[in-house]
């Protein structure tokens, strides 16, 4: 391990690369806080400048300072404006607002600062320890399994999705499946589902898919309801520093939401956003008496809470990613697309094959946590600045970026037709509340699975591997498991809610 | 009949097209070696189309959670969808395609200041002697940093000129 961290230091922290945390961190920063802009949109527009890049570790090192800035960006805007620019922040603006109107928005951002900074970097020295092991327990595992894990990491997603959500999350990914097989099939290279067009030839392009999911009806709705962005003025911000005694008091609060984010960040489908609000409902559940009553009124830990787990969250995530090559969110899906498109497979060989790659994004976390910490203290009061924008700007800069950024990637105009053809299914999914992340996910890991099944099919000679394998046969009953217990219990509750007797 | 099971219905319209293509098109053009495949081009789509029409019809037909949850605040509400600014919204996607549609007969250039220009314009934007410099700036600095920077070719201005 000291060897892989002496090969990621000695790749991190060239000039070039340090450079590029910087950067990503403040282009992160800044358009993270900009509401509508998650981080899954700002990596999507970022790809086509992290792929000019050319080399794997420099982009990647770009993309995941993005990821960084972004979370911290939405927690400014969260805190500030009470408008969470990132799904992950909400449960930051829960506390942060409420001190916000009291006066004390530089104490909140500090807090949002630090508890970000320590949970980014618990997050990654777990991160060093866990992932070899992963790693060396993910070579055990064949196509079947390969393909198990996926259909697992997929019904996980739908799973986590919440209560009355899980059908239309699992529609999404297999309408995401689906997508996936248009284009030229796995082992054999006959076109599919194209319909004679050439442009489908290679399938759909996934930049596309991503800005079209997620960039383009976020901007459309601002448009259509301008209460849901809610810029304004930034108001005052003063008294930064934070007294010994409250330090003292969110300490243990950061340490547990690092180390819990962490893990959940880990398991794919939870992610940021559960994390968040998980450590935001454990550490009220644990405070006692006055501060208990504290909690939505500006308490302290109820931010230090959030913006911890959040930020170990995101480093969590990047363990399936870099070891399983499975994403456990939107955002790393997004990242593994850019890796592929690197030419670069995460997976168990990762750490053997390409070590460099591998600890060089781990060491740049760190830098790029420290990096966020030094960059955004002296700068907060200026940051909020940037929320003024006019929305009779910003918008159309948003929609261009992502015209832009699918543009780029093919260079072919055909490109942007099916990008605004698919953004406009995106809003209509969108108004009947269906979640898009699954559809993305579904679409990247389609390819994968298919191989995986093709492969395990071809050397069982038919669907054997189900029962011969049996940690094959005990993922799939897992995946299975995810899917109906959820809706089972949701059922239950609603029949006893109707009043209708359960018969047990 | 609401909006998330008309998008059920749809989806399941769609795992039909889809399935029909997978059950009964594919396996025609297949060449006889690869028919002794354990696995087709179309075993996995037709896995999917099974998978998708058994979705869809759980949610066409499952009765509905109650309706008493509170929406989340800047959402949506579609019962009151003409109190939002969906005129705005449908210009901009028609603006959307007229770029998709232009970008090569017009060049980057003209394109690009033109969307930014008439996208502030229908979004109620009036200053003009902001609109222009903004848009113009901004996209001759966008296609600095793509065309010479990044080396990612964009043609600058229309066809004929270049």
């Amino acid at each position: 391990m000291i060897e892989g961290i002496l090969i990621g230091l000695a790749t991190a922290v060239t000039p070039f690369n340090l450079m590029i945390v910087v950067l990503g961190c403040v282009i992160g920063t800044l358009i993270g806080m900009l509401p509508g802009l998650g981080p899954m949109s700002i990596i999507a527009i970022m790809i086509p400048i992290a792929i000019g890049i050319g080399d794997p570790t420099s982009a990647l090192i770009l993309l995941s300072g993005v990821y960084y800035g972004a979370i911290f960006g939405g927690s400014t805007s969260s805190i500030l404006l009470n408008a969470p620019g990132v799904a992950g922040t909400v449960a930051t603006s829960f506390d942060g607002y409420p001190l916000a109107r009291k006066g004390q928005a530089g104490k909140a951002l500090t807090i949002a600062a630090i508890a970000s900074f320590a949970g980014g970097t618990i997050g990654a020295v777990l991160l060093m320890i866990f992932a070899p092991a992963l790693s060396s327990v993910a070579l055990l595992f064949h196509s079947a399994e390969y393909f198990a894990l996926m259909v697992v990491g997929l019904s996980a997603i739908a799973a986590f999705a919440g209560t009355g959500q899980v059908a239309k999350a699992l529609m999404m990914t297999v309408l995401g499946l689906m997508l996936g097989t248009v284009g030229e099939g796995a082992l054999s290279n006959t076109p599919r589902f194209t319909f004679g067009m050439m442009e489908l030839q290679s399938g759909f392009s996934f930049i596309t898919l991503a800005m079209a999911m997620f960039a383009l009806p976020e901007a459309l709705f601002l448009v259509m309801n301008p209460g849901r962005a809610a810029t304004g003025d930034s108001g005052k911000i003063s008294g930064l520093r934070i007294s010994r005694s409250e330090a003292r008091s969110i300490a243990p609060v950061i340490g547990r939401q690092s180390i819990q984010g962490f893990f959940i960040g880990v398991l794919p489908g939870a992610g940021a956003t559960i994390a968040s609000f998980l450590g935001y409902a454990v550490e009220r559940n644990i405070a006692k008496g006055a501060e208990q009553a504290e909690f939505g009124k500006g308490s302290i830990k109820g931010i230090a809470a959030p913006e911890a787990a959040n930020n170990a969250a995101c480093t969590g995530s990047f363990v399936p990613l870099l070891t399983l090559g499975i994403p456990g969110s939107g955002t790393t899906a997004i990242l593994l697309g850019a890796l592929l498109a690197l030419n670069v497979t995460p997976g168990p060989r990762l750490m053997i094959d390409e070590p460099d790659v591998f600890w060089a994004v781990i060491m740049s976390m760190y830098i790029g946590n420290l990096v966020l910490l030094v960059l955004n203290l002296p700068l907060i009061p200026y940051i909020a600045k940037i929320l003024t924008i006019p929305r009779t700007f910003l918008i159309p800069f948003i929609l261009f970026f992502t015209l832009m950024g699918s543009y780029l990637g093919q260079n072919n105009s055909t490109e942007l037709l099916i990008l605004v053809g698919f953004g406009i299914v995106a809003t209509i999914l969108r108004f009947a509340d269906y979640p898009l992340a699954p559809l993305l996910i579904g679409f990247i890991l389609g390819v994968m699975l298919e191989n995986n099944f093709a492969r395990a099919m071809q050397l069982y000679r038919g669907f054997d591997f189900i029962v011969e394998r049996p940690m094959t046969l005990g993922l799939l009953v897992l995946a299975a498991l995810l899917v109906i217990l959820p809706s089972f219990r949701s059922y239950r509750a609603r029949k006893r809610a109707e009043g209708v007797a359960d018969g047990d | 009949m609401a909006l998330d099971r008309w998008i059920a219905l749809a989806f399941i319209t769609l795992c039909c097209v889809y399935g029909y293509a997978a059950f009964f098109t594919m396996d025609d053009q297949l060449p006889p070696i690869l028919q002794r495949n354990p696995v087709w081009p179309s075993t996995f789509p037709k896995i999917l189309t099974v998978a998708g029409l058994v979705v869809g019809f759980i949610i066409l037909f499952s009765s509905k959670p109650a309706a008493n949850e509170t929406k989340k605040d800047g959402a949506i509400d579609l019962t009151r969808l003409g109190d939002y600014h969906v005129g705005q919204a449908l210009g901009l996607i028609v603006l959307m395609l007229g770029y998709a549609l232009l970008l090569r007969p017009l060049g980057f250039l003209g394109a690009t200041v033109g969307f930014l220009f008439v996208g502030s314009l229908l979004l109620g934007e009036r200053r003009f002697h902001i609109m222009i410099p903004v848009a113009v700036i901004a996209a001759g600095s966008i296609w600095y940093l793509v065309q010479e920077v990044l080396g990612i070719f964009l043609r600058p201005w229309p066809g004929m000129f270049m």
